[in-house]
């Protein structure tokens, strides 16, 4: 015999107000299984008619214990979980989490690594938010920006193939440079991604930017202060919308960022809209930083030769002694680590990626924490609901851009 | 250590005492559990760090004094300076101040090590877990608590390990 359960008000009645005590205004489950929230996110809305009194956001159904996996796993085997992570994000993560690593045990990367690193995260960031503008175009009822979307994120996986064999869990940057060089084919593919690819975002700027149907819908919307999005620890595109210019490519350079012309584009409005115009801007300005990085690809190693830390290559295993030593080593006991604690922190596509490892003395890490923008980043969204229609709701939950996998991890 | 932080944590090492370890660049603050309260709100009113970036735990199981370090990792973006604070807390149900009167980015972050490590954190306006069912058992992130695995089915044990399986019987 099956029975509705009815939602208990006496388990959230220190987050729902009076009203909702006495029945007066209505108690709403949106959710996990709703597709304007992005994944398997449980709204609680408390309802006065159509407008939204208070929202409690309830998250959890995806978290799947990477944390505690991570710390059973040798350093090197670890990082194939982090693409599970954010997974709109993939080589976003594995650069967060090699570059703790790297940090952790002191260990250089080539010059032409880096290079590469940048190129497949700044066109992860391009892919991230074409899926962020595909849907928040289908929730918002523009149907075919979905369509233009996912055509050219298309590409951008095929890339992603083509270096590393996968199109969404990479695992292709490793602790001390990427897996394998890239195949001859990949300049002509980023080339060519790059030249439509200008184009294409101006097409989608002819669809929406100017649309009045799309103005309405999200000018004004959810307003966001500056004060309020860093108290509640929000990074990223949405705080960057809210006129403050924090980008740790900017501010804290990784990887080379310092040598790339680009800039950090902000809004002061801190509206839907903004985080709209925001994000659209970073396509262009990552295109740039793609465009710059293809330019100056110096050739030369991909890998330290660090053989405590990296693996030697297959061809020296067969003639040296000490190589065929080494890989055996890593790939059976892996390498120490220090006692010590480092975070490290990379700009996503949602804001802060920090990792915070900690060592024990031996190969498998005493803590891996992730510090996830959309942890951070959702936890605001009940402060900004306030007052909103159950319709504006959707509009902006998909203007934040959570990922659930990031968020329960 | 950056030029910038060293009057920030010169201030606070003389009013609190509290000692500083660096590594790698980074400055890691050791703070008593009673003026952690007292350092959040110095170094947020005071020393601009408006951001708390993250919020985490570290178990150092079997060790029990302390068992656990908390870490208020903490960014002021007015001086681009980053500092670490760890507060050693001993017991099996450590208990803390809640910070989310200073961060409101601490309020899911503590659900967060209460959910996760079991750590308590006093006048926490919804103190629930954050995560996990709340019927769960335990705090997964213990290094106590098992990693969890299946027993492999092999011919000799094969009905002793089905027993143990979850058919529906019946």
């Amino acid at each position: 015999m099956s029975q509705i359960e009815e939602v208990s008000v006496a388990k959230f009645k220190h987050l729902v107000s009076e009203r909702a005590l006495t029945g007066e205004t209505m108690l709403l489950n949106m959710g996990p299984q709703h597709p304007s929230t992005h994944g398997v996110l449980r709204l609680l809305l408390e309802l006065d008619g159509e407008i939204i009194v208070s929202c409690i956001p309830d998250v959890g159904f995806l978290h799947t214990g990477i944390e505690k996996n991570m710390e059973a796993k040798t350093y090197q085997k670890a990082e194939v979980m982090t693409d599970r992570l954010d997974y709109m994000n993939p080589l976003g993560n594995n650069l967060a989490y090699v570059m703790a690593v790297e940090k952790l045990v002191d260990l250089d990367v080539p010059a032409r690594a880096q290079d590469l690193r940048v190129i497949l995260t700044e066109l992860q960031r391009i892919s991230s938010h074409l899926v962020w503008l595909g849907t928040s175009g289908l929730d918002l009822g523009a149907m075919s920006m979905f369509l233009y979307c996912f055509r050219e994120r298309e590409l951008i996986l095929d890339i992603f193939e083509l270096v590393s064999g996968q199109r969404m869990m990479t695992t292709y940057f490793r602790p001390g440079g990427v897996w394998r060089d890239v195949p001859v084919e990949f300049e002509k593919a980023v080339r060519d991604f790059v030249k439509v690819f200008s184009k294409r975002v101006d097409e989608y700027e002819t669809l929406l930017t100017k649309n009045p149907l799309f103005l309405d819908r999200t000018m004004t919307l959810g307003r966001l202060d500056a004060a309020l999005a860093l108290s509640f620890g929000v990074t990223g595109p949405p705080l960057r919308a809210s006129g403050v210019e924090w980008d740790l490519r900017k501010t804290r350079p990784y990887m080379g960022y310092e040598q790339y012309d680009f800039n950090v584009p902000t809004r002061k409005e801190g509206d839907v809209y903004a985080r709209y115009l925001v994000r659209v801007q970073e396509m262009r300005e990552s295109l740039k930083i793609v465009e710059q990085a293809l330019n100056k690809l110096p050739l030369g190693p991909v890998r330290s030769d660090n053989r405590k830390f990296v693996p030697p290559p297959r061809s020296e295993i067969g003639v040296s002694m000490e190589a065929l030593i080494h890989h055996f080593k890593l790939w059976t006991e892996g390498f120490p680590a220090p006692k010590a604690s480092v975070y490290s922190a990379v700009e996503s596509p949602r804001g802060e990626l920090g990792v915070f490892l900690e060592g024990d003395g031996g190969p498998k890490p005493l803590r891996v924490h992730m510090r996830t923008p959309s942890f951070d980043n959702l936890a605001v969204l009940s402060q900004i609901v306030k007052g909103c229609l159950v319709a504006d709701l959707v509009a902006i939950l998909s203007s934040i851009d959570i990922v659930l996998g990031d968020i329960d991890r | 250590m950056d030029k910038k932080l060293e009057p920030i944590v010169k201030a606070v090492q003389d009013k609190f005492g509290s000692t500083v370890e660096e590594f790698r660049n980074e400055v890691h603050m050791l703070v008593k559990p009673e003026q952690i309260m007292a350092v959040l709100t110095l170094l947020h009113d005071e020393q601009h760090f408006e951001l708390l970036s993250t919020m985490t735990a570290v178990d150092y199981y079997p060790q029990s004094a302390p068992r656990f370090h908390v870490i208020y990792q903490l960014t002021s973006l007015a001086k681009n300076l980053s500092l670490q604070v760890r507060v050693p807390v001993s017991g099996d149900i450590p208990k803390l101040p809640t910070a989310s009167g200073v961060y409101n980015a601490a309020n899911w972050r503590e659900r967060e090590l209460l959910d996760m490590f079991g750590i308590e954190f006093e006048g926490h306006p919804d103190p629930r877990r954050i995560l996990l069912p709340e019927d769960t058992v335990g705090h997964p992130l213990r290094r106590d608590y098992p990693l969890g695995y299946e027993e492999p089915q092999f011919t000799f044990n094969f009905e002793e390990v089905d027993l143990g399986k979850p058919y529906a019987k019946e």
